[in-house]
């Protein structure tokens, strides 16, 4: 064996460890399996060489082999336009649109994920090179670079975990009525339906939320228009959506009480189930790029009392 | 690139001959509400735009 593998076979097992750790492919098929899911562990591997590699790098004096991280940063840059981009392209097929804003986010989760690998592998390298560097027995260092790096792995996969609508809002069940072709949900209009036909299926089959923000945070956040795109996104995938291209009537559109905040959302689904469409509603993550913390600030806090 | 009409009338549909009168967007005029509504609804279908009620006896069709 060469001199360094105690040092790089742990960080890179870790690293690719850490990074099957934060992929998922659940109900949303984000990575899609079995390819994108592949492509994902494959980088995950290169990442978390690299992360591996730097320390043994530095100890032989290879400054250069520095440089490499830099390269690293560059690729996985790389990872989130492309990531972007292939969402970007598959958007106009889906039935209720991602939305740009979920669309980032999912981007930024993916780049992000390649640097946590690269940083579990670091660490456990530097454990593992420090310690035997101490006198520390081979075993006992590789040991302990294993316990440092899952407590690295479980530290980050609390570190990255994205709120949801529930723990910034309430979610209720609301009532649907007409006004004339005018569809109000707990009396905030929502959209002119002019067909009787879509209006019957509505009252019928229709089912409505109401999302009530906790505070001024939940408030500004819910208010994103990319937040609530996100909402209906969910909504639509977990319960199934009553719709096709020709009939725009359906499309569940979230819209905002400008007096209180609060948004309501009607949608038509295959299985009318309003305690499901809370469910939904409250599953869905908050967005990174939707979310705003006015409270945090002393005007914000002060406009709010 | 997909090229297409959106955010604008695509076409109005009405009983009220005297309450409408359009440059650009075709009118269609229906003889009684039950031909309205279906005229309206075959105009959605083919543009993909959505139904909206003027409540003056015109519907509009817009894509959204």
């Amino acid at each position: 064996m060469f001199e360094y593998a105690h040092i790089i076979i742990p960080s890179i097992i870790l690293g690719v460890f850490s990074r099957l750790s934060m992929l998922r492919s659940d109900y949303r098929q984000y990575p899609s399996y079995p390819q994108g899911v592949f492509s994902h562990i494959t980088l995950g591997i290169v990442s978390a060489s690299l992360g591996a590699v730097a320390v043994p790098a530095l100890a032989e004096k290879e400054f250069a082999a520095v440089t490499f991280l830099a390269l690293a940063a560059q690729q996985f840059r790389d990872v989130r336009s492309l990531e972007r981009q292939s969402l970007d392209n598959i958007e106009p097929t889906e039935l209720v649109a991602r939305g740009t804003a979920y669309i980032e986010d999912i981007a930024k989760a993916f780049e992000a994920r390649n640097y946590m690998t690269m940083l579990t592998g670091l660490v456990v390298s530097i454990v593992i090179y420090f310690l035997e560097r101490r006198g520390v027995s081979v075993n006992l260092s590789v040991l302990a670079g294993f316990i440092v790096g899952f407590a690295v792995i479980i530290y980050f996969n609390k570190a990255i975990r994205r709120e949801t609508v529930q723990d910034i809002a309430d979610v209720r069940p609301a009532t649907i009525t007409f006004e004339g072709p005018l569809l109000a949900i707990n009396g905030v209009v929502i959209m002119n339906i002019g067909l009787k036909a879509s209006r019957k299926i509505y009252q019928e089959n229709g089912i409505a939320v109401e999302i009530i923000p906790k505070n001024e945070n939940g408030i500004a956040t819910l208010g994103n228009l990319g937040q609530r795109q996100a909402i209906q996104h969910n909504a639509s995938i977990l319960l199934g959506i009553r719709k096709d291209v020709d009939e725009p009537d359906f499309t569940p559109i979230a819209r905002r009480d400008p007096h209180t905040g609060n948004v309501v959302m009607a949608i038509v689904t295959m299985e009318p189930d309003v305690e499901c469409l809370v469910q939904a509603v409250k599953s869905t993550i908050v967005l990174e790029s939707a979310k705003r913390k006015p409270l945090d600030s002393r005007v914000g806090r002060k406009a709010a009392d | 690139m997909d090229i297409g009409i959106k955010e604008d009338i695509l076409a109005i549909i009405t009983t009220e001959k005297e309450l409408v009168s359009s440059g650009t967007t075709p009118i269609f005029y229906a003889r009684d509400e039950e031909e309205k509504e279906r005229i309206s609804l075959l105009l959605s279908k083919i543009t993909l735009g959505m139904i909206h009620d003027l409540e003056n006896g015109s519907y509009i069709i817009v894509r959204h």
